[in-house]
């Protein structure tokens, strides 16, 4: 298995970065190995941690008495499984769940958080990195709400 | 040019609103291209492009899928088996598969967009060895509204194939979220490599622009535009794209000939 440093080095949001900061990152984070069918977490629950994807999938989606989980949204390899670790109040708005067994590098956003806090300049480079992922989140969103696939059918 | 009596000999519903006619003609097609397209005529209603979503070489069969969305798309979408058509064709200039021989391809659909991109794959998986790593995107509205799932699943034992909704559904364990997203699914490096492009305008532009992202050079990406069409062969001027005719001088264009038009608002 790689390192926690040289896997977080080889992702896009931490190109450029540099050693020391990647030290603090790696300080806050450690390899999971989750099985299929795990409730990373659950709305309501306080968001203390968070995932990088490093195999599987994961499902993000809000529970419903008549449907159990509605998948919202899906998250692979590459990419960041909860963010409210890093807004007040800290409680997830959201379900997750491993569709397929994981491999993660978990993170400590309380530790994240206590790091940037202490030292600003870490702090906005961090944010920076993790706004980006946001943007593209926020973008793929915009346009699922278009609905470009659908031309009312006639009948 | 007028249109060839045609017959419908089958027709496969192939989700909401959607349905595959399988059109037998009096006469072979001369040798029709992936990305080429009929003019399909619903007797007393009207006439409109439909891609070929496959190419037989020496066959009189010709298959078109067609999403439903005003009336002449709903008339032929109503057509039985022995009820008859017209058809024209086949017209433009369709994918250009050369440049990618050799290369790493990817292959981009979204919804009715796969249908015309149906022959590529095809014309990939015939030829395999002449291609490099091939990885198939797919995106529709729901699970329901995804097409060919037995082909698709077929081309999953050659090709990385990777599929998409924008709305999940019960029982619906696959991905949930925009067709540009699965690109991050792609392992190998692709710089050299070469994609075809088709579906929904916006979804075409977000697609390209992930591409380019991920070092596609903007030669490297065809894309197949959709404007209304009336005759098909460079008269009438419906088609017309800035100093470009969708009806001959594309369908299918490389994204480098089409991307700064397609930013402009009227053109
Ligand atoms: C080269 C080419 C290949 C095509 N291949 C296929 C295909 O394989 N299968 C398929 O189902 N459709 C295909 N189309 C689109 C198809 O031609 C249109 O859906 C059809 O012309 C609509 O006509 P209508 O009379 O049914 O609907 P209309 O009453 O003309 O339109 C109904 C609604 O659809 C919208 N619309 C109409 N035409 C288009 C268009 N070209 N692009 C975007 N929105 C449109 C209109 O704005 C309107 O909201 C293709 C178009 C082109 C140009
Ligand atoms: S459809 Fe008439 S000019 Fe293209």
């Amino acid at each position: 298995m790689k390192s926690i440093m040289e896997t977080l080095a080889a992702q896009p949001i931490f190109a450029d970065i540099d050693e020391s900061t990647l030290t603090l990152l790696a300080g806050c984070a450690r390899h999971q190995r989750i099985h299929a069918g795990t409730r990373l977490f659950t709305e309501g629950a306080p968001a203390t941690d968070f995932h990088l994807i490093r195999e599987g999938r994961v499902a993000l989606g809000i529970y419903t008495p008549h449907a159990g989980l509605v998948t919202l949204e899906t998250r692979g390899p590459g990419q960041i499984v909860g963010w409210s670790w890093l807004f007040p109040p800290y409680r997830w708005h959201f379900d997750a769940e491993a569709l397929e067994p994981l491999a993660t590098i978990q993170f400590d956003g309380h530790c994240i958080r206590g790091k940037c806090d202490s030292d600003p300049v870490l702090g906005y480079d961090l944010m920076k990195r993790f706004s980006t992922l946001l943007d593209a989140d926020l973008r793929s969103t915009h346009l699922r709400l278009l609905d470009v696939y659908h031309r009312a059918p006639t009948s | 040019m007028t249109p060839t009596v045609a017959r419908v000999v089958d027709r496969v519903v192939e989700g909401p609103g959607t349905v595959t006619l399988v059109i037998e003609l009096s006469d072979a097609l001369t040798a029709p291209a992936p990305g080429q397209f009929n003019m399909l005529w619903a007797y007393g209603v009207g006439e409109v492009p439909i891609s070929l979503c496959a190419v037989p070489p020496l066959t009189n069969v010709i298959l078109h899928t067609i999403h439903d969305v005003g009336a002449v798309s709903h008339a032929l979408c109503e057509l039985r088996p022995g009820d008859q058509l017209g058809v024209r064709g086949p017209f433009g200039i369709g994918w250009d598969l050369t440049p990618a021989r050799g290369q790493d391809v990817v292959v981009m659909a979204g919804g009715i967009g796969l249908a015309p991109l149906r022959p590529v794959v095809e014309a990939i998986l015939a030829d395999r060895e002449a291609y490099g790593q091939v990885a198939v995107l797919l995106g529709a509205r729901t699970p329901n509204d995804l097409l060919f799932p037995a082909e698709t699943a077929a081309w999953s034992l050659s090709l990385q194939v990777e599929t998409t909704v924008d709305r999940s559904a019960p029982g619906w364990t696959g991905d949930v979220g925009v067709v540009t997203t699965l690109l991050g699914r792609i392992r190998h490096n692709l710089t050299d490599a070469v994609a075809f492009v088709c579906g929904p305008e916006v979804m075409m532009r977000f697609g390209a622009r992930a591409l380019l992202d991920r070092g596609v050079s903007a030669e490297g990406i065809q894309v197949s535009m959709e404007r209304n069409m009336q005759c098909a062969v460079t008269m009438c001027g419906h088609c017309q794209f800035g100093e470009l005719f969708v009806c001959s001088d594309g369908p299918v264009f490389p994204w480098a000939r089409v991307e700064s038009m397609l930013g402009v608002r009227e053109l």
